[in-house]
């Protein structure tokens, strides 16, 4: 019984088909031609970009917020090479992504062929792996490797290069069998060690000081609800990294919000004094630790993450356990159960009253910052154990300091008053408290992303999308497109900067054609905002090639010229009437240029290199600076 | 002390790898990326033929030596590391030189080569191409000896190693082929 006969390119959108890809983003173009005919015929929507670029952070968007591998197609030479800073911020962020690349004929590899470019090479140090293929019989089984390499393990973004020749080949279909991949070096580590989750378990119930330090692994893995009873069961409050927001709700009792340079003082403290760090898919960032050797001094680390290169890589961890976070929690969770632990009997995020208030405080009480600490829910040591020698109220003092720095230190602004524009930090309220608690929201980089990082009050995992380790301005409206891709049911707001969005904006056409009505809100301080800080903190006011304008461009008629409407907001008195406007359109994106202080700087912020113990927060708050 | 000599900065990985297209410019990449510097780097082909194999001798002062094998590791490509401690290996190179010596002296370079159990490859009017195989520091201590003569051109290959057999226990040999990373 012989298979049919395939072309190359019918065979790589059959496999994806096979992936169960629903989606892709792409543009077409020479060497990819052969490919971009049976998409004609497939079930697989495609979304065809205005530039590859955005295809790419398209399909992160799209990963982060469906837990599936985002994939984008392009075209040979530019094509590739437009796409490799999506593929260089997948990789820093850990994001599954398999782009496929059209390749001049192999017969011409190597001749400097038209639109020939070695992406490969030129992305060796910016995937998990990459594959070049020249055999199309060789197609079905590379399509599977791949996505296998992006989604399993520490996930990241994979390319297959596909010559046109190739392409155009017939070969017999087949679909590989798993134990027909060949990928002899690729186990990926799933369960952490018993033993060194015993000793963990130990080391969590003897801490005084304790902080569980959450990373992206968490939402990678999948682990927020494992990771909730864990914090409960333990009592051990909980930072967030830019990462990770939502990865437990911000109004929890015990989420301490975000730590870093950026980061509330609580979190930054909290990691600082603490004598037990639980970094859980966190990966020790230079932007969380400040200066190295003086970070968290006095901590004994306890560090899970799947990659174990991640391990003793800028901290030495005391425990380092290899092993997918939500399994190594579970594991942990047991091993609490055998120490005399058991579990709290709560079942979830808002399951039971007072605690988790699921109606939002006004943005004032969340400035204020006083997160109650008592009524927390918790556990009971059976008596005897393990866990009845550290007693719960052991962490009592532990708390009772956490809640007085969030007394003394609360995230604030100096509020919105009528001079110099928009308060970024009043628009990021309005915004946050006038649409539902699971709104998706997406970022570019630099002020405005730490803004709403900081600002808002993530709830939900997957509802913040940003990036983290490359630092991408450009990133916000392409990824807030894939985000709506991939949850049509959500509410998606890009908060964009101003220099940001004039990188990608032409997406918006994109989104416009494809019917995908993101909003975007441009808090248009009409400079290099986060750049500009830098310059007026650190070289003395002397601002050098940060200055954009508040109105070249015309924000609105670009949106309105781009088929979205177009919004101006330049008083406070505006801004939650244009926003419920925005909210209420649902047919095609909405922009909102909100016109804000160009003065504002991002605080508390620890310095480039600095300890975090020299946080500085608003001097203009009246804390003398500290 | 020479480059190639043995001290404390070096370590030997000898690495499995697929025997694919394009395996050692990852593994030469990851180095070049990471800032891992490398003394001496030889690939050839293992007993079998889906596999190389490729023998790194690393600066451990550049990076931990953990680091550098962890990162190795999750190249796709690598199936097995294995280190070896140089106090408990066993290393080979190869040396291959044309000294600029004429009649006259000819005959002392031979007799300096033979020392160290070398050959004679090529003779002409005035140059003499020698080859030397043998321990690292053997090499270095052989080059040294003929350098007065003047060397038109050296080539070493850089060392290929195995593990010492001891016959008790072969616990300093740590191989990572379960713990891949993601
Ligand atoms: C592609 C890219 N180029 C340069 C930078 C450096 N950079 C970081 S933040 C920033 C300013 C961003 O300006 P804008 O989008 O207006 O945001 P704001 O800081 O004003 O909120 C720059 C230039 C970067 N992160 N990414
Ligand atoms: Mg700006």
């Amino acid at each position: 019984m012989s298979q049919p006969e395939l072309t190359g390119a019918q065979a790589l959108i059959k496999s994806l088909e096979m992936q169960r890809v629903e989606v892709m983003f792409g543009l077409p173009g020479g060497a990819i031609l052969p490919v971009y005919d049976p998409i004609i015929d497939s079930s697989i929507r495609h979304i065809l970009v205005r530039h590859e670029q955005g295809a790419g952070h398209m399909a992160e968007g799209y990963a982060h917020v469906t837990g599936r591998p985002g994939v984008a197609m392009v075209t040979s030479g530019p094509g590739a090479t437009n796409i490799v800073t999506p593929l260089a911020d997948a990789y820093m962020d850990s994001i599954p992504l398999v782009v496929v690349t059209g390749q001049v004929a192999t017969t011409s590899i190597g001749t400097d062929a038209f639109q020939e470019s070695d992406i490969t090479g030129i992305t060796m140090g910016v995937t998990k792996h990459n594959w070049l293929v020249t055999d199309a019989a060789d197609i079905p089984r590379v399509v599977a490797e791949a996505f296998h390499v992006a989604t399993t393990g520490r996930p990241g973004p994979v390319l297959i290069d596909l010559p046109k020749d190739v392409a155009n080949a017939t070969m017999e279909w087949y679909w590989p069998e798993p134990s027909d991949l060949d990928l002899p070096g690729y186990h990926p580590v799933t369960e952490g060690d018993p033993i060194l989750v015993r000793r963990a378990a130990e080391l969590l119930l003897a801490a005084g000081r304790p902080v569980i330090y959450a990373g992206g692994g968490i939402l990678k893995a999948r682990a927020s609800d494992a990771l909730l009873e864990l914090a409960e069961r333990t009592g051990i409050p909980v930072v967030t990294t830019l990462m990770a927001r939502g990865s437990v709700p911000d109004s929890h009792p015990l989420c301490l919000g975000m730590p870093g340079m950026h980061g509330n003082y609580t979190a930054v403290t909290a990691m600082q004094r603490s004598d037990l760090l639980v970094a859980l898919g966190s990966r020790f960032d230079d932007r969380v630790t400040g200066k190295v050797d003086t970070f968290a001094p006095g901590a004994k680390i306890i560090h899970v993450d799947i990659d174990p290169a991640e391990h003793h890589k800028v901290r030495r961890a005391d425990v380092a356990i290899a092993g997918d976070c939500r399994l190594v929690i579970e594991e942990l969770l047991s091993a609490l159960d055998a120490l005399g632990l058991p579990a709290s009997g709560r079942s979830g995020p808002g399951g039971d009253g007072g605690a988790t208030a699921d109606s939002r405080s006004t943005g004032a009480s969340r400035a204020s910052g006083a997160t109650p600490m008592d009524a927390l829910p918790g556990s009971v040591a059976v008596p005897g154990s393990l866990a009845a020698t550290f007693p719960r109220e052991r962490l009592d003092s532990w708390r009772a300091q956490l809640a007085e720095w969030q007394e003394r230190f609360p995230l604030g602004y100096t509020g919105q008053a009528g001079e110099g524009g928009l308060k970024p930090q009043y628009v990021l309220e309005t915004l946050r408290d006038a649409t539902p608690d699971d709104t998706i929201v997406a970022s570019g980089v630099g002020q405005h992303q730490m803004f709403a990082s900081q600002w808002w009050r993530f709830e939900h995992p997957y509802t913040w999308v940003n990036s983290g380790g490359l630092g991408t301005m450009g990133f916000g409206v392409p990824a807030a497109i894939g985000a709506k891709v991939g949850r049509p049911d959500r509410m998606v707001w890009a908060i964009d900067g101003d220099g940001c969005f004039q990188m990608t904006a032409q997406e918006l056409v994109t989104a416009s054609s494809e019917r995908i009505p993101v909003k975007i809100a441009i808090l248009n301080n009409a400079y290099l905002g986060m750049v500009r800080q830098w310059q007026e903190m650190f070289y003395e006011e002397r601002y050098s090639e940060v200055y954009l304008s508040p109105d070249l461009p015309d924000y609105v008629g670009w949106a309105e010229s781009m088929g979205c409407v177009g919004l101006r907001v330049t008083t406070p008195e505006e801004v939650g009437p244009a926003i419920d406007k925005a909210n209420a359109v649902d047919d095609r994106p909405v922009v909102i240029d909100f016109r804000t202080d160009a003065g504002e700087k991002v605080y508390p912020m620890v310095a480039a290199g600095a300890s975090n113990d020299d946080i500085v927060v608003d001097p203009a708050l009246g804390q003398g600076g500290r | 002390m020479s480059p190639y000599g043995v001290d404390q900065r070096h370590h030997i990985l000898s690495v499995l790898v697929e025997n694919k297209a394009g395996v050692l410019a990852r593994v030469a990449g990851l180095f070049a990326r990471r800032g891992y510097n490398i003394f001496s780097l030889a690939v050839a082909p293992s007993g079998d033929d889906r596999m190389s194999r490729i023998t790194i001798v690393v600066d451990v002062e550049s990076a931990p030596l953990e680091q550098i094998v962890r990162q190795l590791d999750k190249l796709i490509p690598v199936v097995q590391i294995t280190e070896l401690d140089p106090a408990e290996s066993r290393e080979r190179e190869l040396l291959l030189a044309t000294v600029a010596v004429g009649p006259e002296e000819r005959g002392q370079v031979i007799q300096l080569v033979g020392v160290f159990e070398g050959k004679i490859v090529d003779v002409g009017a005035d140059r003499l191409t020698v080859m030397v195989a043998g321990a690292p520091g053997k090499l270095d201590d052989c080059e040294d000896l003929v350098r007065p003569y003047g060397f038109v051109e050296l080539q070493r290959t850089g060392r290929v190693a195995l593990p010492r057999l001891d016959r008790q226990t072969h616990s300093h040999v740590r191989t990572h082929q379960t713990e891949k990373a993601g």
